[in-house]
């Protein structure tokens, strides 16, 4: 023979409810209900970012077009456009600006492809550097040698009323590239 | 005395001292395992004790605000008294804590103390080293310095690489569209609140496994674990030689102890603590962000592996590696536990150490990263120059402005992505060099379009004088052969 330990009865024994068993059913179910109401705002909480429909988006003035060269390419910063007074100098946040000529530009972000660290731009010999594990790109963004899975992250961008503009917010990866 | 006497008779009917006492720290070990073998699991807990206790004093000053933490840390390195030195104290106790903690695995692996009956003891062991590596790597972060913030980029980075959840989860870690406060402070709250309360409670559960599987004895290669007559046979040893751990187990656990502390304390006094290395701000570009040593072979991997591999391998390899970790005692379950008699295990060691050890020197040494002031930075060597013609010169020049140096070697020094050229007359004809630079290949970019025609002539010209005495360029040698 069995025993049912939540219902207390004996397999092929009905016995009827007693007081103690509904007890325990309610405390139980009592209890998970609170948990879970407990639950929600907490992970609600944590995981807020995660509810956000809107994607971290919005144009950003990199200053007047003019402050670029033609043919040259050169580190321009900007601030965050979602950012939070707590978040001091980490919003800034820093792209190398290439001007082709007249209004065509390429803007790529700072981080390596790869694993994200920042590349730096070598005008002498055209290309971009990356500190960390030896990723190498043209000054065009494609990737040259190392092991960058591609070329660098490259920013929308347009001018309006003389001004650069760029579509940003966000960390680029490879699952989000900008 | 008498008194005394009563006022402990008195806490001890309330609180059972006596039995919990006898229970704990006075329960018979095998006098066999009072070896200097087995003092690294309580130097590792240890060290845990020494990181809450300087934990909670750097807390009292450390502000985890990401546009203050910075300020903090340079407060407490250079205003707070004695700050400096608890910065140390804690930065070095963490690298005693995984140090110590990964021979006393490999003790514990070595002496098949994980088999038959202690495999959630192991598990439970296993569970700390994660844990401990999440405390080192998010203590790490807490610096907020240049680290500190390309560390969190190429964290962002492997997570990003993760099919479909790739965003979700970089956002849900960051707190946000970018490294910022958020992100500061979730580090911060799984640093000293989350991860900690983990660790605590997984070492209680590792301690309540030691107790009740006792100790493994020291490992007598006549005596292999049979899981039908272990338990007897421990129980009789026990008997037989049990000796209650304290006092007589302990005095080396004390001795080891009382060693690791000084050197802790030493290691802090002598070379003080580490960084903060540079404000955490993105636009100060001009950094080579590197990791703690604990994650520097985890660094040089990803620069080794061959690129098609890397998503997977990131992503998938630490999960066989965890589950292999885990897997230990069910793959291998009783039988033999001396180290002598398993050579395997001895290999098997030996291997992941100089495995790590390589891993974490090429990390530090990083040969496969440009070195970026080589080409405005180091000069030439004499021999490279001495006795060259104008043209050749002018090729040496080139080969310096344009970077080459950041790559390749010369006399010993520059970057080491690329072959040094010290003999590249030998290896490559001129007409072979044009052919490399213009269209570069072997993971070499070309140059086609940053070189003028004058300026490749003058280059090739200059690097086909580059050869050993003792070995002509490579030309001679084709046109000596051709000769009848």
């Amino acid at each position: 023979m069995e025993h049912d330990p939540t219902t207390g009865n004996w397999a092929g024994e009905t016995k009827p409810v007693t007081r103690r068993g509904l007890l325990l059913r309610a405390g139980v179910a009592l209890s998970a209900i609170g948990g879970a109401l407990l639950a929600l705002p907490v992970v609600g909480y944590v995981a807020g970012v995660l509810l956000r429909r809107k994607p971290y988006q919005a144009w950003v003035s990199l200053g007047p077009v003019a402050d670029y060269a033609e043919r040259q390419t050169r580190l321009a910063t900007y601030r965050n456009p979602f950012t939070t007074p707590l978040d001091g100098a980490a919003a800034d946040v820093p792209c190398w600006v290439r001007r082709i000529e007249g209004e065509k530009f390429q803007v790529f972000a700072i981080n390596c492809s790869h694993l994200g660290c920042p590349v730096r731009w070598f005008p002498e010999s055209g290309l971009f550097m990356c500190p960390c594990h030896g990723g190498v790109y043209y000054e065009d963004g494609s990737r040259a040698s190392g092991p960058p899975p591609r070329g660098l992250f490259e920013y929308a961008y347009r001018i309006e009323n003389g001004e650069l503009l760029v579509k940003g917010g966000e960390l680029p990866t490879l699952s989000n590239p900008v | 005395m008498q008194r005394l006497r009563a006022l402990y008779a008195w806490f001890d009917q309330r609180l059972g001292l006596g039995s919990f006492f006898a229970e704990t720290a006075g329960h018979l070990v095998p006098e066999s395992s009072g070896s200097w073998f087995y003092v690294f699991g309580s130097a590792t807990l240890l060290c845990f004790v020494i990181q809450v206790l300087t934990g909670i004093c750097l807390s009292l000053v450390y502000v985890p605000s990401a546009a203050e933490a910075y300020t903090s840390l340079e407060y407490l390195n250079y205003e707070v008294p004695l700050g400096w030195y608890l910065r140390a104290v804690h930065y070095w106790g963490s690298n005693f804590m995984v140090a110590l903690l990964s021979v006393h695995m490999a003790q514990v692996f070595l002496f098949g103390a994980y088999k038959y009956p202690r495999e959630l003891t192991w598990i439970s062991g296993c569970l700390l080293f994660l844990l401990t590596l999440g405390m080192a790597f998010t203590g790490q972060i807490l610096r907020w310095d240049q680290d500190a913030y390309w560390g969190v980029g190429i964290g962002m980075s492997i997570a990003g690489r993760t099919p479909f959840l790739g965003e979700p989860l970089v956002h849900a870690v960051l707190g946000g569209p970018i490294i910022g406060a958020a992100t500061l402070s979730r580090f911060f709250a799984l640093h000293v609140f989350v991860l900690v309360g983990l660790i605590i409670a997984v070492i209680t559960l590792h301690l309540r496994l030691v107790l009740r599987s006792g100790i493994s004895e020291y490992p007598d290669p006549d005596q292999p674990v049979d899981r039908a007559t272990y338990h007897a046979r421990y129980e009789d040893l026990i008997r037989r030689t049990g000796v209650p751990f304290f006092p007589n187990a302990i005095a080396k656990d004390l001795v080891f102890g009382a060693l690791v502390i000084l050197a802790i304390l030493g290691a802090a006094a002598v070379f003080g603590p580490n960084g903060p290395n540079g404000p955490p701000d993105p636009t100060l570009i001009h950094t080579s962000p590197r990791p703690d040593f604990y994650f520097l072979p985890l660094f040089a991997v990803f620069a080794l592996l061959p690129p098609y591999t890397e998503t997977v391998l990131m992503l998938v390899g630490p999960v066989i590696g965890i589950a292999l970790l885990f897997a230990v005692p069910f793959l291998d379950r009783s039988g033999q536990r001396n180290p002598l008699r398993r050579p395997v295990a001895c290999l098997a060691v030996i291997l992941v150490f100089l495995v790590l050890g390589s891993l974490a020197y090429l990390g530090e040494t990083s040969p496969w990263s440009p070195e970026m002031d080589a080409w405005n930075g180091l000069p030439l060597p004499e021999s490279a120059v001495a006795g060259r013609s104008p043209l050749q010169l002018v090729g040496a020049a080139v080969f310096q402005n344009k970077q080459c140096r950041n790559c390749h070697a010369l006399g010993g020094t520059g970057g080491a992505r690329g072959p040094s050229l010290d003999d590249v007359a030998a290896r490559l004809s001129g007409d072979q060099l044009i052919r490399q630079v213009l269209r570069g290949g072997g993971n070499m970019p070309a140059y086609a379009k940053q070189l003028t025609p004058p300026e490749v002539t003058a280059l090739v010209a200059w690097m086909e004088t580059l050869h050993p005495a003792y070995e002509p360029p490579t030309h001679e040698k084709t046109w000596r052969r051709k000769k009848p």
